[in-house]
């Protein structure tokens, strides 16, 4: 018996989309109002999706507390009321999009989890920087999917 | 194929414990959720069934009996209720979200009026959930 088992958490923080390769026209006409020189903030929402068997001893595909910890210590304590671009390492020459930051949790995350718990594998992480605006990333690569394409073709 | 979701809410308290640990083990695998007088939630459960449109009446089953069938397999089992102590299965079976949502697709999958059980989603609050396709 499979299940997936989905938590979500909150963090707050602010970003400024800018590409250093690119000219400030070429900057604002790419990224718009995010390109606002001082940066701006989201309540972003992250969903961390487990999937596993139920362990029989315990009823559970993972314990929740050391998701609880995981989480914590890999994002929260990471990016929660910091501004991307500057106070963390991870957004040196990246451009801290909502679709960046997803692959990063996704990154920061999948290995502590899968080491911690044998059985259970990071399916997805989903991001929501808006009520509107939502990503999602399970771990496919560009050039997996790259792959996938051509052989569909 | 249409994916028709239907979303019932029931209150149940539970607590886990495996009776196989000792009391330390359960404690520290369990932590707060081990307390023996139990704590409640308020679950939302989303049952999705999947089929195809009926060509007379548009739809995929009637709603009318899906609630139906909700209520008397489901809700009147766990509704309000105290599950280790009062729902059967849950007497050798820690109540976890993960092992609810298990036993809601089985009270449910042969029991639907037409259509195939796709999904079974139990939130045990807003923030947590689980998803249990039936494999």
């Amino acid at each position: 018996m499979m299940v997936s088992l989905t938590k979500r958490y909150r963090f707050s923080a602010s970003h400024r989309l800018h590409n250093e390769g690119l000219s400030t026209e070429e900057n604002s006409r790419v990224f718009g109002k995010c390109n606002s020189p001082y940066g701006h903030g989201h309540n972003y929402i992250v969903e961390v999706t487990l999937r596993g068997p139920i362990d029989p001893s315990t009823g559970m595909v993972m314990d929740l507390g050391l998701l609880d910890q995981t989480v914590q210590q890999e994002v929260l304590d990471r990016f929660d009321h910091t501004y991307l671009n500057l106070d963390v390492p991870n957004f040196q020459g990246r451009v801290p999009t909502t679709e960046n930051l997803c692959v990063e949790i996704y990154n920061l995350l999948r290995g502590r989890l899968e080491a911690a718990e044998g059985n259970a594998h990071l399916e997805k992480v989903r991001l929501e920087e808006t009520s509107s605006n939502s990503f999602e990333y399970s771990g496919v690569t560009a050039n997996k999917s790259e792959q996938a394409m051509r052989e569909k073709r | 194929m249409i994916y028709l979701t239907r979303r019932a809410e029931f209150s149940a308290s539970h607590y886990y414990h495996n009776p196989a640990l000792s009391a330390e083990e359960n404690r520290r695998v369990f932590g707060k959720c081990n307390n023996p007088h139990g704590h409640g939630h308020n679950y939302t459960v989303e049952v999705t069934v999947a089929g195809e449109v009926d060509d007379t009446t548009g739809m995929v089953l009637d709603l009318k009996d899906l609630k139906a069938v909700l209520e008397s397999e489901v809700l009147e089992l766990m509704d309000h209720k105290f599950l280790n102590k009062e729902v059967p299965v849950f007497a050798t079976k820690i109540p976890t979200t993960e092992n609810i949502a298990v036993e809601i697709w089985n009270l449910l999958a042969a029991k639907l009026p037409s259509g195939r059980l796709h999904r079974i989603r139990l939130y045990e609050t807003d923030d947590l959930y689980v998803d249990y396709y039936g494999e």
